[in-house]
């Protein structure tokens, strides 16, 4: 036996591992993501919910360089994976013995006993558990005995067997009109991706990977250095160019329910973009964002609606301005009580704002200017020489076009004086102010400026649905913007589209993740926080250090500068 | 010779405590001074009042010529006024350049049209902005470090960009909290000829808190030394070693009598 403190750490996460494999169970998850095959007939999502805690178990059940024999790594995982299993054992246990239980925990039903019994009924579902769970525990721990280079391509033939099974509704619905039926059937199941096909992808990717590891990351590496410089500015051109490209034949691909979803995310990007100026670049945290989203919406409903309770019935053009005028403002108007506020007090004033606006909005009150309850409905549509824009795709382009000008805003300030400023303020404003950077013209630009991108996401976000009601303006929309640019990467504008990407395009696409959205957003930040604090894309750090022959070049440039003038 | 700095009966209270009691002190254009005394004395609360991070009770305080007293400390520092800190204070997640541009703010013009549009003027002005920051990075010997996060930098580093970000407002006084705290004697002394050559070569007064007195011996024209508060001595560095009030503050009475405060060679 090795020594006992290392068997303590297996028993010590595979009891962990247990209580998240009791509490998805119980609360309703594994069950809920059951009926989403990943592999059709092998894999359920709920399946791979359950048993990923075994695997994570198993892995984490020891340490390299812990003096730990691969005999005993294989029996820590062992160990792990077993105890994994038994919390959800005794759950099966119980709802068997006293049926009563489900009168309380009401997702404990027939049908979950049934997926971790593998409908064995207890006494033999319960052993195969164990065994599954255990031999799982084993496969986890042994995974640190192999060498990098077999690790490596084994992990992503995993992850994009999963990753695919897992969108195969998706790209069914893609594929469906440009391929012979055949080969559909073929691919795809009833539900998930068929068996076969898991077999391909898995071999694909993780040769691909296995490929790059050997050769392919060298010879590209060593093109990559042997490229002209010019050459490599036409590349990445090209490259950009191809991108666009993609971007904008999207919505042919995608068809009309795809592309909804992604109208839905490109708002949240136009909102995150918003809100990592002020928060990522500047640091101010903001908790009531959703208000100049309001504000926006509002504008823009009440210049264009149709109904009673317009103001002007002017076109959805004319009204833009307006509405993002109006959030500007409204951002400046917040800006000033809060100049003096840092940290949680400036969080708490804001969160407190932006709950104002959605009262005021509800409010009897204000109920014969802005309808209440029931909204305002009617809104107008942007219509270009006779054109309307109806459909999801069209709006597709309206939104693109929005977070195209907002990423080139935004990356305009960031590298210009401003940017400075602002990160300044962020990393300490005393010292900031002592530079002599302004601390009032600083935050208020901050926060008009994401105040501004808001309230254009709440103007278009108003046109496209037609019809707005104050229970869409509340404080989740904050909390969704907030966490999708900390898990896309503070301050980085390709972090926010990941991020949306993410926390909004995936459980806009697996409808079974709605219920669990905010269970899914706490833990992906915890996770975040942990593994990866600085995001999943964080900003590169902007090289600006001038060699001695750019130093030189400059300066004859500035001299000539100044000789011309 | 005319005084950048005049403080007239200057007092700071926090409640009951007088941090700063009646302090009236000059430093001359051009000059080195160091504030010394012991932990406590309020030497870095001075400083506060001096760059206007915190509102002085009573006196005044002037710079230049112009009262300061009441001014914020943006524009404090864009009059003149540039400082370190004791503990140093990076703008850890920039970069070693970007925190030096950061320090250049009194000096710049442009807007945010400017940077919207990339105006001719702002372009030329940030270029020449990035210009004189590296050869910032070059006068304070960080050169090659330019685009390594503030954060990353050893210490002796980070203590020399701090300087440099603040010579790059273009100081006419410069406060050094403790420029060579945590330093080896070879850095210590690298720094005091560094201070030395800031003066000489860019004319700029130089206000120092040090504790270290072969730093302050050696290069101070002219010590204040305070204690709770108060300016209990000031005077050439020769005449402060022998003044015995000084030495009971640092020693204590009992020592006073017989002893002179110990410069290592």
């Amino acid at each position: 036996m090795a020594q006992p403190s290392t068997f303590n750490k297996a028993v010590r996460i595979g009891l962990i591992t247990g209580v998240v494999a009791l509490s998805v169970s119980a609360i309703g998850m594994v069950e809920t993501f059951d009926v989403r095959d990943i592999i059709t007939g092998v894999l359920t999502l709920g399946q791979l919910l359950l048993f990923s805690t075994a695997l994570i178990a198993g892995y984490f059940s020891w340490q390299k360089g812990e003096g730990v024999s691969p005999a005993g790594a294989v029996l820590r995982g062992l160990v792990a994976g077993l105890l994994t299993a038994v919390p959800p054992i005794l759950l099966v246990i119980v709802a068997n013995l006293w049926p009563d239980i489900r009168n309380s925990f009401v997702n404990v039903s027939a049908s979950l006993i049934d997926i971790l019994t593998f409908d064995q009924g207890m006494v033999t579902g319960s052993l195969i558990l164990l065994a599954v769970m255990g031999v799982l525990g084993i496969i986890g721990a042994a995974f640190d005995l192999l060498p990098g280079r077999v690790q490596k391509p084994l992990l992503y033939g995993f992850l994009a067997m999963l990753g695919i099974g897992l969108l195969s509704e998706i790209l069914l619905l893609i594929l469906r009109p440009y391929t012979p039926r055949a080969l559909l059937n073929f691919l795809f199941g009833a539900k998930g991706i068929t068996p076969i096909t898991a077999v391909i992808i898995f071999i694909v990717a993780a040769g691909f990977s296995a490929w790059w590891d050997v050769q392919g990351k060298n010879a590209a590496e060593r093109r990559r250095v042997n490229r002209s410089p010019s050459t490599a500015k036409q590349l990445r051109r090209l490259n950009i160019g191809l991108l666009i490209a993609f971007i904008l034949i999207l919505p042919l691909i995608m068809g009309t329910y795809l592309t909804e979803v992604a109208d839905i995310v490109g708002t949240f990007i136009l909102m995150g973009l918003g809100l990592n100026i002020v928060v990522g670049f500047a640091g101010l945290l903001d908790l009531g964002y959703v208000a100049f989203f309001a504000i926006g919406a509002y504008v823009m409903g009440l210049l264009t609606t149709q109904s009673d309770l317009g103001i002007g019935g002017i076109s959805f053009w004319a009204a833009l301005p307006f509405s993002v005028l109006a959030a500007t403002l409204a951002g400046i108007i917040l800006g000033v009580p809060v100049l003096r506020m840092r940290g949680d007090y400036l969080a708490i004033v804001t969160l407190g704002f932006g709950e104002i606006i959605r009262v005021l909005v509800v409010s009897d009150l204000l109920k014969p200017y802005i309808g209440g309850a029931q909204g305002i409905l009617q809104i107008g549509k942007p219509e270009v020489l006779g054109f309307v824009f109806v459909q999801p795709e069209h709006y597709y382009y309206l939104i693109l076009a929005g977070c195209l000008l907002a990423v080139f805003v935004s990356w305009r300030f960031r590298d210009a004086r401003l940017g400075r400023r602002w990160m300044a303020l962020r990393e300490d404003e005393d010292v900031a102010e002592a530079m002599g950077i302004r601390l009032v013209s600083t935050k208020l630009m901050a926060f008009a400026t994401g105040a501004a991108f808001s309230g254009l996401a709440g103007a278009i976000f108003a046109s496209r649905l037609s019809s707005i009601f104050p229970h869409s303006f509340n404080l989740l929309i904050s909390i969704n913007v907030l966490s999708l640019i900390i898990v896309g990467g503070l301050g980085s504008l390709p972090g926010v589209v990941v991020g949306a990407l993410v926390l909004v395009g995936l459980p806009e696409m697996l409808r079974e993740f709605a219920e669990y959205r905010l269970l899914l957003y706490g833990a992906l930040l915890i996770v975040t926080m942990l593994l990866r604090p600085e995001g999943l894309w964080p900003s590169p750090v902007r090289r600006r250090e001038l060699h001695e022959a750019d130093l030189e070049r400059e300066s004859d440039e500035a001299e000539e500068v100044h000789s011309m003038a | 010779m005319t005084n950048i700095l005049e403080t007239r009966k200057v007092v700071k209270r926090f409640g009951g405590l007088v941090a700063v009691s009646d302090l009236t002190f000059n430093i001359p254009q051009s000059s080195i001074v160091s504030i010394i005394g012991p932990n406590g004395a309020g030497k870095t609360t001075f400083f506060n009042c001096i760059t206007g991070f915190y509102n002085i009770d009573e006196g005044d305080i002037v710079f230049n010529g112009r009262s300061i007293k009441g001014r914020s400390p943006d524009q404090i520092a864009r009059l003149g006024i540039s400082r370190t800190y004791q503990n140093i204070r990076l703008f850890n997640s920039m970069s070693t350049i970007e925190n030096i541009l950061a320090g250049m703010e009194p000096q710049l013009r442009s807007n945010w049209i400017g940077a919207l549009f990339h105006l001719p003027g702002t372009v030329k002005e940030e270029r020449e902005a990035l210009l004189e920051a590296n050869r910032l990075l070059d006068f304070v010997g960080l050169r090659g470090k330019g685009d390594d996060l503030a954060r990353n930098l050893p210490y002796g580093d980070q203590r020399r960009l701090e300087i440099a970000r603040a010579l790059a407002s273009k100081p006419k006084l410069l406060l050094l909290d403790e420029p060579t705290a945590g330093m080896n004697p070879r850095e210590t002394a690298e720094t005091t000829e560094f201070i030395k050559h800031l003066r000489d070569e860019l004319g700029i007064t130089i206000l120092l808190i040090e504790h270290d007195m072969r730093v302050v011996m050696g290069i101070s024209e002219h010590i204040t030394v305070l204690d709770y508060g108060k300016k209990i001595a000031e005077g050439k560095p020769a005449e402060i070693q022998s003044n015995p009030q000084v030495i009971e503050a640092y020693l204590g009475r009992g020592a006073a009598a017989s002893a002179t405060i110990e410069v290592p060679a």
